[in-house]
């Protein structure tokens, strides 16, 4: 009886309690249609004359939004594992100066990728990635399946030192490549 | 219909700004982690003396220190690089990313000495979860001295130490903190003993704290210095304090150390204890260190 009464000569307070209600639908909406990262494995390839380089990095995170096809992702540098030690040291220490810039990161839009379809699936991801503190918008065709309710993302690309001002000492130019191929595998749960 | 267009405008904002808040949730969703810092100083030397650094697991370094003789020898002598040169070889190998061994052999003349040391890394300096201002070192090191042999004591008539009076031993403890990516200093208390010294001349036990430090002004170069200053030092003593300066050179493997020193000393004991040059009379000097990777770290 009371309550009705406050509803009845309360407009604004009705006003907000039905923005409240539908923003928590929405937001229970799309906390139902996101996924989070379980297995990530990202490795980078440099093909150089003298010593080709390989690391790899299994410490990365991500969230994907199926409805809004938003993602994020998120790679600490300092995880990537080369074979030998002293790599490891210049690759933080040099180029990617990791006490400065210790995330690598993209935000962005996956697109062409359904829901509802099953096998593998082409897509791509559009949107910002900024490595070493440099931000620049990039369109990466990949794969995605989804199987079980665990979904797959896939992507081979590659990675302009220069485009993230990544710089290269000059005794050291033969050592590494210009550009660097970078594999991407992540395996999601939802969330 | 005012509460429409409001709904309307927080659904578009909800929209625009979701990568950003997807990002947030990501940075919650993370565990806190421990940054541990590296590279305090880029060699496993700051000058003449240890630095806090360990080689990485499977790592094997090549150690060659060469001093040449004094500038003030003057040009006659190329302003040192004529005369008996002070020279190590060593090899250091990382056991675990924390606990090293290492061996060397010196020689300037007659002086030879062989060293062998323990290095251990007790604590690491870090940020993040777990914080902690420095970074500690521990190394023992054991010192023999092969000089003179049979032969040469006969020919010199001088007595024939015992193997107990040819070891020295020297216990240091290397502190360390980087101030920032350009800047990091060291102290390290430093014990040596030497089981037969002069008495009239020289102490059994020294006691000596280094001081080093490094500035780094480009990615590769480094300027570096250290000093050490001893605490005990014996009245007739005809020694002085060790001190160095110089330039550090990273290329891919490699370590170049260019650098002028009054010191002699190749190992903890003879730069404590028998640095013969007073610290202005310096010599010319290079460190070179070559780095193999033995073993896979995956």
């Amino acid at each position: 009886m009371e309550i009705s009464y406050v509803f009845k000569n309360n407009y604004s307070l009705m006003k907000k309690i039905l923005l409240i209600a539908v923003g928590i639908a929405v937001a229970f909406l799309t906390q139902a249609q996101k996924f989070t990262s379980d297995k990530t494995y990202v490795k980078f390839f440099s093909d150089a004359s003298i010593e080709d380089i390989t690391a790899e990095n299994t410490k990365s995170s991500s969230i994907f939004n199926e409805a809004t096809g938003d993602v994020v992702f998120s790679i600490p540098i300092k995880e990537f594992e080369f074979d030998k030690s002293l790599m490891k040291e210049h690759f933080n220490e040099k180029y990617m100066e990791t006490e400065q810039f210790p995330k690598s990161t993209f935000q962005g839009k996956i697109s062409g990728y359904q829901p509802s379809g099953t096998g593998e699936q082409k897509a791509t991801a559009i949107g910002k990635m900024t490595i070493h503190g440099v931000t620049q918008d990039v369109q990466i065709p990949g794969t995605m399946t989804n199987a079980n309710g665990v979904l797959t993302m896939k992507a081979k690309f590659m990675v302009k030192l220069v485009d993230y001002k990544i710089k290269i000492p000059q005794l050291l130019w033969t050592n590494i490549a210009e550009e660097v191929e970078v594999t991407v595998e992540f395996n999601y749960k939802p969330l | 219909m005012k509460n429409i267009f409001t709904i309307v405008f927080l659904l578009i904002a909800g929209c625009l700004c979701a990568q950003d808040d997807l990002m947030k949730e990501l940075e919650q969703n993370q565990k806190p982690e421990i940054n541990y810092v590296t590279q305090t100083f880029k060699g496993t030397r700051i000058i003449n003396g240890q630095s806090v650094e360990t080689k990485g697991k499977g790592e094997l370094e090549f150690i060659f220190s060469h001093r040449f003789d004094k500038i003030s020898t003057g040009p006659y002598q190329v302003w040192g690089l004529d005369g008996y040169p002070a020279v190590r070889l060593g090899l250091e190998y990382g056991i675990t990313d924390r606990l090293g061994v290492g061996i060397g052999r010196n020689f300037y003349y007659n002086n030879k000495m062989e060293d062998l040391y323990l290095r251990y890394k007790i604590a690491r300096q870090s940020t993040g979860a777990k914080s902690f201002p420095v970074t500690i070192t521990g190394i023992g090191t054991m010192m023999y001295q092969p000089y003179p042999n049979a032969t040469d004591a006969a020919n010199n008539s001088v007595p024939l130490p015992s193997t107990s009076d040819r070891l020295s031993y020297v216990a240091e403890l290397l502190i360390a903190r980087k101030f920032s990516s350009k800047f990091s200093a060291q102290i390290a208390p430093t014990f040596v003993h030497r089981n037969a010294v002069d008495k009239s001349l020289e102490n059994n036990d020294d006691i000596a704290i280094a001081f080093g430090g490094r500035f780094k002004f480009t990615r590769s170069l480094s300027l570096i210095g250290e000093y050490y200053s001893r605490m005990n030092v014996h009245a007739n003593s005809p020694y002085y304090n060790s001190v160095g300066a110089g330039l550090d050179i990273e290329t891919g493997g490699h370590v170049f150390q260019l650098i002028f020193t009054n010191s002699l000393g190749l190992n903890p004991n003879t730069i404590v204890t028998q640095t013969d040059t007073k610290p202005g009379d310096l010599r010319f000097g290079f460190n070179i260190t070559r780095t193999f990777q033995l073993a896979k770290r995956k």
